[in-house]
């Protein structure tokens, strides 16, 4: 294919030389203009966010921008939540409220990538090296049994699975929450995990094996080791999509064990939006995935990327 | 993406007559277990015995002791060849559990007339619910939503690949662009709905709205008119999205052969030239996988429609999902919604496979 089109492109004449340095300057110009522009959409409204969340009224009414410019900056907001430094100390019931949905969705999320990780990643190992035969599937019907779970939108589950859950007195608890979670992220992990032990050369097993190491032995020993920065990464996204998931909690869960995007959206419907509470709320809750995106950059896009170019 | 199968040679010698035997009783044991266990409250539940449990979990016990006597009953049964089926055991029986059932299930209670708030429970009504369907204005004018926001992925498609191209440049900060345009898909569009939907988009303070009114637009509403609705929450979704793609992209034009791009820079084609002539070809089957993906992901669109407009005004914005969330929320429908729900899945999977077939068909002309 290539060969073609590097014969077309060669009738082309060469650039005659000359103004060079001009298109070179207008050319980074537009390039940073770009970039600019794009991070401005990307970042602003994460700005617009924590900003408002220090405003009082009369600030959100006048579509301030800049803090300590154009309003002065107030706790309001984070009092009301009771995450303001001097209402720290006090007793919040608004705060304990927060922190027993944030942990609910930290559970939740933390016991499913887990729990998908393992049972995924075992999988994946198996698909990848061994043959199987069952019934008239092999291995590739197996994959693609996996990897068309992908497909399934969760509203076709989610009404079979509130009248299962109630039947096994799992709705409104987190164990079934992570069940469902587990099933979401499978075959995502399971995508990447391939493509990680698809890339681990067969000789390292193959001189384990010999050095008298057991299947098992070999790999926990060997290939775990090696394919730990892509279970990082299978691990991070599991997070990030368990963290923000909301229908199946909106669905199956109402007081016990309701997670932080629940509690946000539950809001946001109410009596005339309170700008600094939510604005505080929101902050809050997307804090975690900040300092994660920043932080964890590499492995998110490691696990993004899995599979996706060979 | 095809497994390569690598048989490691297999050590059959372990397994004996006697030990198959065993493995079978094992695992024929634990079946007739938990059947015995199932039927006990099946008949409890159905009314006919006195004794059961008071729900359904201890089954849901048996089927995980289940699984393990299954396990254990390769090892013994099969040595060696055994052991490697339990690689892959748990995420079968876990997915079978948690997916076959439940669905098998869904389409039993598409074929009833249950509803929460009614008192009588549920009740066999074979295909009404699918005639009502038919007749449903409110479902297939969602339907015609999903056309629009999937055809939409394209127009994501277009930027993301130009983002691509801007971070692939020789730039500097590269890290913190990188980063930057990552952030909005890490944030929940449950938070995304009140950040951009509610609080950005505010009629009277709104940052846009002002900005809007600056640039010289009277009274800018976002979910006032149909179509604009339309556009509004396809923005924010794309706006969660894009960075998907973005980064999928950019992986590939990394991954790029670097000597036929200086080829075709010593030839003297112009960046416009390349990037039609080397670089887009070469692209095209990242650029499928990254769009595929994200068609099943756009499928799946719901949190911010919930959130935001409640598929106002009319139903405009309604995706499948969010219209199936209210039918079930607003009048606890549950039989007429499962049936929705089915068929909505009979349609993706034709669709998707279609998709795919297509793809592959295009592919193979084109080499």
């Amino acid at each position: 294919m290539s060969d073609i089109t590097l014969k077309h492109v060669a009738h082309v004449a060469p650039e005659a030389g000359g103004g060079k340095t001009a298109r070179f300057w207008t050319g980074k110009l537009f390039i940073y203009g770009a970039l600019l522009i794009w991070t401005i959409i990307c970042l602003f409204p994460i700005y617009w966010t924590i900003t408002t969340s220090f405003k009082i009224a009369p600030n959100v009414m006048k579509g301030a921008l800049v803090p300590w410019w154009d309003y002065t900056p107030d706790w309001k907001g984070w009092r009301s939540i009771g995450l303001s430094p001097d209402t720290l100390g006090d007793v919040s019931t608004v705060r304990e409220e927060f922190f027993k949905r944030f942990f609910n969705s930290l559970i939740a999320s933390l016991g499913a990538s887990f729990l998908a990780i393992i049972i995924g990643s075992l999988a994946a190992y198996g698909l990848t090296r061994f043959k199987y035969r069952w019934l008239w599937m092999r291995n590739s019907d197996i994959s693609f049994f996996f990897l068309s779970q992908l497909i399934l939108p969760p509203v076709v589950l989610a009404l079979p699975f509130l009248v299962l859950y109630r039947d096994l007195a799992l709705l409104d608890t987190l164990a079934g929450l992570i069940m469902l979670y587990t099933l979401m992220v499978l075959p995502i992990v399971i995508w990447i995990m391939r493509d990680q032990f698809e890339s681990i050369p067969l000789e390292l097993e193959e001189a384990a094996l010999v050095d008298g190491l057991s299947t098992w032995g070999a790999f926990l020993q060997i290939v775990f080791p090696i394919a730990l920065p892509g279970m990082v990464a299978a691990f991070v996204l599991s997070m990030i999509l368990c963290w923000n998931e909301y229908f199946f909690a909106a669905l199956l869960t109402s007081t016990n064990s309701t997670t932080l995007p629940v509690m946000v959206a539950s809001q946001t419907g109410s009596q005339g939006i309170n700008w600094w509470s939510m604005a505080a709320l929101s902050t809050a809750a997307i804090f975690p995935l900040i300092v994660v995106g920043i932080v964890l950059e590499r492995y998110i896009i490691k696990g993004m990327t899995a599979g996706a170019v060979k | 993406m095809t497994a390569p199968s690598v048989p490691i040679p297999l050590n059959y010698g372990e397994t004996t007559p006697e030990r198959q035997r065993l493995g079978g009783i094992i695992t024929w044991g634990a079946t007739a277990i938990l059947a015995v266990l199932a039927l006990i409250q099946t008949l409890y539940v159905a009314g006919f015995t006195e004794t059961g449990f008071s729900n359904w979990r201890p089954v849901l016990y048996a089927y995980g002791a289940w699984g393990i006597a299954l396990g254990a009953a390769q090892v013994v049964a099969h040595g060696e060849q055994g052991k490697r089926a339990l690689f892959v055991l748990p995420a079968i029986l876990f997915t079978v559990a948690m997916v076959i059932f439940p669905t098998l299930f869904g389409f039993y209670i598409a074929l009833t007339d249950w509803n929460l708030a009614s008192q009588d429970g549920m009740k066999f009504n074979g295909l009404d619910n699918f005639w009502q369907m038919l007749g449903d204005p409110f479902f297939w004018n969602a339907m015609l939503n999903m056309v629009f926001y999937v055809a939409m992925v394209l127009v994501e498609y277009v930027i993301a690949f130009g983002l691509a191209l801007l971070l692939n440049a020789q730039i500097r900060a590269r890290k913190f662009f990188r980063v930057a345009f990552l952030m909005p898909l890490m944030l929940s569009p449950v938070a995304v709905s009140w950040m951009v939907g509610k609080s950005m988009m505010e009629v009277r303070f709104g940052p846009i709205s002002n900005f809007l009114k600056w640039l010289g637009v009277q009274n800018p509403s976002f979910f006032g008119d149909a179509w604009v609705a339309k556009f509004t929450i396809q923005a924010m979704d794309a706006w969660t999205f894009i960075p998907f793609i973005m980064i999928m992209l950019l992986a590939g034009l990394q991954a790029l052969p670097k000597d036929v791009i200086e080829a075709a820079q010593v030839d003297g084609a112009n960046k416009w030239q390349q990037f039609w002539g080397v670089v887009f070809p070469l692209m095209i089957p990242v650029s499928i996988t990254a769009i595929v993906l994200r068609i099943i992901f756009k499928l799946k669109i719901a949190d911010i429609i919930i959130n935001v407009t409640s598929g106002g005004p009319g139903g405009a914005t309604d995706s499948v999902t969010s219209f199936i969330f209210r039918e079930y929320r607003d009048r606890s429908n549950v039989g007429y919604g499962t049936m929705l729900a089915m068929t909505y899945l009979v349609l993706i999977i034709v669709f998707i496979t279609l998709l795919l077939k297509l793809v592959d068909r295009w592919r193979r002309s084109l080499t």
